[in-house]
């Protein structure tokens, strides 16, 4: 029992890590409609300056300061660019450039820093594990992750439902000549919007270090989850993407902690072990599925961003 | 060179390629360290100059460089280009043509590569394969066509046992003696039962074979992740569920580090600790995770700091050219370098021409390896001895892989007796 | 389209795709025979998805399923026929009428079903569902011990035999690549002109106006969707021939993402625009890196892909319509 609770735990972290992820996605392409794949890129870029940045610094705080500057700027570059050209267009030419991008800004990477996978530690004051259930000794830096989830869920919300900008943005998403013809730079509004979006890409990346390879290639694993979560969510729903992001964590955590288990009660332990390893790489899939055959635009369908 | 070299050689415009293949080779290491820039200029256009003489032997790599993974086959090449170089572009005192590719870690890309390499270019040895999944395509390839496939990494069971082949040789280890070696050293440590895990794959579920074939204790639990996961949270509360002795993993490259950051974070690096193989723990992943490696212990056929002439000419020349610590694909990528120029020194360079005397020259082994001894089994493949290792934090703070003992002498694969070769 | 220029530009790629033996053996490059079928290969699979997502307006992420359950059924087929052991009580063979049938058949009749629940959402909802589907294949074909899981099956028997023709022989081999790929090119070209393509196209462009003229847009949708998965499956069964070799990769979400490159980047909705992107995609894909040698940049090879990038964003940005759409412009007239 004590071991079900540990894995919820690990399942609402995970969750939790992959909003993360997901909260720059709800901006771009919830919100501003714009099919970015190259948001993995994003969050790679927040990890390598990250860890750049903390071993030349000495300081992680000072590394993440750093990241989120380095990956805003490349969001706000990425967008003058590109991707303002791209707006007008349909989801398919905007998911051919941005692969583009993906394969440019990997190949970048390689070259500037070598194949060799970046170091990246749990700065000293978050090193360590506190005693959450009797027996069970839990990182400190996990609950930080949670803890920065939770933060840039509420930023989020307050930015898009509380703000005069982001009533701009919901309505220059919906209608932008309307908003441009009551004199409001709609083209400057959208490129800071891009780059508050990379800005949230390169936050998860630099607070994800610690915890994964930081290595050339890391965004585009991260990335199909992110669109999964927001998926599931509902386009657009910042409440979505965090209910989204919760369930996949949770189904994909407890699937890989107990489907193999549980398959053992009726089958042989050898194939048990490869079908639930299979099946739970499947749940989330699954788990989509399900969603949008009953709920054809996700759990909190939004109206006004919808294709 | 002698004149045999030339007779059923076209002499066309391959003369171009073999002057571009020189360059290539001196550019790496321009690219990697400028500092040697201009004795490599010179050292080319003398070499330019002097090896228009004959056709060199052609040798094609295929290799992984992109993807996560990239660093295992830059290393293989980087460790074999080295080799080249010492030579001035020779291989026991032939000239060489390396032509390498990247096959993604793709097999379909490995097949094409492939046939580019056996149609086109008419190579007259191919090495390179990283992954256990692309050398079951290139392999009989490179069988059907009658060249010499010598592999600097991968070697699944298919090619060790019945399948063997009397043209395929392993200048690395079978890959099940890697986690076999794991199992000896685990008996050695005294622990009595295991948690093991390793991906949901072929090579991965081989992995785990190898370590129970020699591991006497009991399996605390078993578990396969997912292809290249990134959250090993609960895997990690299920070791510590288990409360086993140890745990065996087999997670390379980047996997590991994702592991072994998350494992290190969760506090059970000391309470459960790890014994694994030189693929999960390498130069690469400790520089990527630092202290968290600190006690990790591994086995493997080479060691960084292992005691020889040939070791230290490798590593100091590695170090000089590229400018980072070599890891143990490197040292492989070297030796097979080394394996091949025994056997064209031997024959003065041919290859296809007298396959029988290049076969024999090669089966003997007749070089100094970076490890150490070197021969072959019945079934082409080395017959290692495994060392224990540890890591450590130096005097000066360095995380260093230390030797701790060879826990497994003259170490033949399981597969060796069902092969056919003498 | 069916201006008398298309069709002569059209003959003229036919009779330039039947030399293609010819020319690479005349400049002694015979070995690209292999990269030609490929290209053929996968001109197929490309307008088989260009058939929803131009035609039919379906944005499907998960195209690669159907080209791998196609390469799948050829690929245990063969596995059981060299093993000696049965499926569902039959043994496997390395007849191609017979596979190759099966693999059609079973792509097709996975499409369906995919398809039918796919179909209940639209929009990016679409792409995602489709991305889910194959994704789910993809890690059910990863967990098949018995096929070599991740590592896929080898074709130990070689290519499928076909009576008459010898498969493994790469001319011949690509000629029947290329038959299918006309044939189907010919097919979707009197599909997209008979009444049913109409209303497919009718659909695209106002769905709700089709359905109030009392039209039943979903069966329409999901024939075609049957169709295309039917042809990748053609397509991947005849891949898993050329490479004699299938693995889950094939079902890669990046491979579906690779289908729809070569579509957006041919040309979307145009009947010949997925071929040109297939090679395209594929000759760049190849010879990117040689041009490095040319260009004396060979220490950069293996960063090819720092051009290839900017190239599809270029295309993007400034070839509006593909590659086909763009030729089509600077030769004076449009396309479509």
């Amino acid at each position: 029992m004590l071991l079900f609770f540990e894995q919820l735990l690990n399942g609402i972290q995970l969750g939790v890590f992959l909003f993360l992820i997901a909260a720059g996605l709800t901006l771009i392409f919830g919100i501003m409609g714009v099919i970015n794949l190259a948001h993995g890129s994003l969050f790679m870029v927040g990890a390598y300056a990250a860890a750049a940045a903390t071993e030349w610094t000495g300081s992680f705080a000072l590394g993440i300061v750093i990241a989120l500057i380095v990956s805003g700027l490349v969001g706000i570059l990425m967008e003058l660019v590109v991707m303002r050209r791209l707006y007008d267009r349909d989801h398919l030419d905007q998911v051919l450039a941005t692969f583009g991008l993906i394969l440019f800004a990997n190949e970048l990477m390689t070259i500037l820093f070598g194949r060799t996978p970046l170091f990246l530690n749990v700065p000293a004051i978050l090193n360590g594990a506190v005693e959450i259930l009797p027996g069970v000794q839990y990182p400190l830096y996990r609950l930080a992750i949670i803890a920065m989830g939770i933060l840039v869920a509420l930023i989020l919300y307050v930015i898009i439902t509380k703000t005069r900008a982001g009533m701009l943005i919901r309505a220059g998403s919906t209608n932008r000549d309307m908003v441009a013809v009551l004199g409001v730079d709609i083209a400057l509004m959208f490129t800071l919007l891009f780059g508050l979006g990379a800005v949230f890409a390169g936050f998860a990346g630099a607070m994800a270090g610690p915890l994964i390879s930081v290595e050339v290639g890391m965004g585009e694993q991260q990335l199909i989850l992110a669109f999964v979560v927001i998926v599931i969510g509902g386009i657009g729903s910042v409440r979505g993407a965090l209910v989204g992001a919760l369930l996949v964590g949770v189904v994909d955590t407890l699937g890989r902690a107990f489907l193999p288990d549980l398959l053992k009660l009726f089958m042989d332990p050898a194939s048990a072990d490869g079908i639930g390893a299979g099946l739970s790489s499947m749940s989330i899939y699954i788990v989509m599925a399900i969603v949008l055959v009953f709920k054809p635009s996700g759990l909190f369908p939004v109206a006004a961003a919808g294709r | 060179m002698t004149a045999p070299d030339l007779q059923d050689a076209p002499a066309n415009a391959k003369k171009r390629h073999r002057f571009d293949s020189v360059q290539t080779n001196r550019e790496r290491f321009m690219k990697t360290n400028r500092m040697i820039a201009a004795a490599a200029v010179a050292l080319m256009l003398g070499g330019a100059t002097t090896t228009f003489a004959a056709d060199p032997v052609k040798i094609g790599m295929i290799t992984t460089l992109s993807t996560g993974a990239g660093y295992l086959g830059e290393d293989v090449r980087d460790g074999f280009l080295l080799a080249v170089a010492e030579e001035g572009g020779k291989l026991g005192g032939t000239d060489v043509e390396v032509l390498v590719e990247d096959d993604g870690r793709k097999p379909g890309n490995g097949k094409q590569i492939a046939d580019k390499f056996l149609e086109k270019d008419k190579v007259e040895i191919m090495t390179g394969v990283i992954f256990s999944n692309i050398t079951p395509v290139v392999v009989p390839l490179t069988m059907k066509a009658g060249v010499f496939y010598i592999s600097p990494n991968s070697a699944p069971s298919i090619f060790a046992g019945e399948g063997c082949n009397e043209d395929y040789f392993v200048a690395s280890w079978q890959n099940d003696s890697l986690h076999e070696s794991a199992g000896v050293y685990a008996n050695e440590l005294g622990y009595k039962n295991a948690y093991i895990l390793a991906p949901n794959y072929q090579a991965g579920k081989d992995s785990l074979a190898g370590f129970k074939r020699y591991f006497k204790g009991d399996i605390a639990g078993e578990t396969y992740t997912k292809l290249g996961p990134t959250d090993y949270a609960a895997e990690i509360a299920k070791i510590r569920a288990a409360n086993p002795d140890m745990v065996f993993h087999f997670l390379p490259g980047g996997m590991g580090i994702n592991f072994l950051k998350q494992y290190s974070q969760a506090g059970l690096k000391d309470t459960y600790p790890l014994v694994v193989s030189t693929a999960s723990m390498d130069e690469r992943i400790m520089g990527a995770v630092k202290d968290a490696a600190v006690g990790v212990r591994s086995t493997s056929h080479w060691n960084l700091a292992q005691d020889n002439a040939a070791n230290k000419k490798f590593v100091d020349g590695f170090k000089e050219a590229y400018g980072r610590n070599p890891t143990v694909y490197a040292s492989q990528g070297y030796d097979t370098a080394k394996l091949i120029a025994s056997a064209l020194k031997a024959t003065g360079g041919k290859v296809l021409d007298a396959k029988d005397e290049f076969r024999a020259a090669l089966k003997k082994a007749d070089f100094e390896s970076v490890r150490g001894e070197f021969k072959f089994a019945n079934n082409n493949h080395p017959i290692n001895n495994w060392i224990g290792q540890v890591v450590e934090k130096d005097a000066d703070g360095n995380i260093v892989n230390s030797i701790v003992e060879v826990v497994s002498p003259n170490h033949k694969d399981a597969y060796a007796d069902k092969c056919a070769l003498k | 389209m069916g201006s008398i220029r298309t069709s002569v530009l059209a003959l003229a790629a036919l009779v330039f795709a039947l030399l293609v033996p010819q020319i690479l053996s005349y400049y002694g490059e015979d070995y690209l025979i292999g990269s030609a079928s490929r290209i053929a290969i996968y001109a197929l699979a490309a307008m088989s998805l260009n058939l929803i997502l131009g035609y039919g307006g379906m944005i499907s992420f998960g195209h690669a399923a159907y080209f791998g359950v196609g390469a799948y059924v050829v690929g245990i087929a063969s596995f059981h026929l060299f093993d000696g052991s049965t499926i569902f009580g039959f043994g496997g063979t390395d007849a191609a009428l017979l596979s190759w049938t099966l693999a059609v058949i079973v792509s097709a009749l996975v499409a369906l079903v995919l398809g039918a629940l796919s179909l209940r959402t639209s929009g990016v909802y679409f792409i995602m569902i489709t991305l889910a589907f194959a994704q789910m294949l993809y890690f059910l074909f990863v967990s098949l011990e018995q096929y070599g899981g991740d590592d896929g099956v080898i074709m130990y028997n070689g290519r499928n035999t076909l009576p008459g023709l010898d498969l493994s022989d790469d001319t011949t081999f690509y000629y029947v690549c290329l038959a299918f790929l006309v044939a189907f090119t010919v097919l979707v070209a009197l599909l997209i002109r008979s009444r049913f393509g109409k209303v497919l196209q009718a659909c695209r462009q106002n769905e709700d106006r089709m359905r109030a003229l009392g039209c039943k847009v979903e069966h329409y949708k999901l024939a075609t969707f049957v169709l295309a998965g039917a042809a990748a499956g053609l397509a991947g069964a005849l891949n898993g021939n050329h490479a004699e070799y299938v693995s889950p990769d094939y079902l890669h979400w990046t491979k579906s993402g690779d289908l729809m490159i070569m579509v957006i980047l041919g040309g979307i909705g145009t009947l010949f625009g997925p071929i040109v992107g297939a090679a395209a995609f594929l000759l760049l894909e190849e010879f990117l890196p040689v041009l490095f040698d040319t260009a004396n940049l060979t220490e950069y090879k293996e960063h090819w892909r720092i051009v290839f990038g900017p190239l599809l964003i270029l295309v993007v940005l400034f070839a509006r319509g593909g590659l086909l759409g763009t030729l089509a412009t600077i030769g004076g007239r449009n396309e479509r």
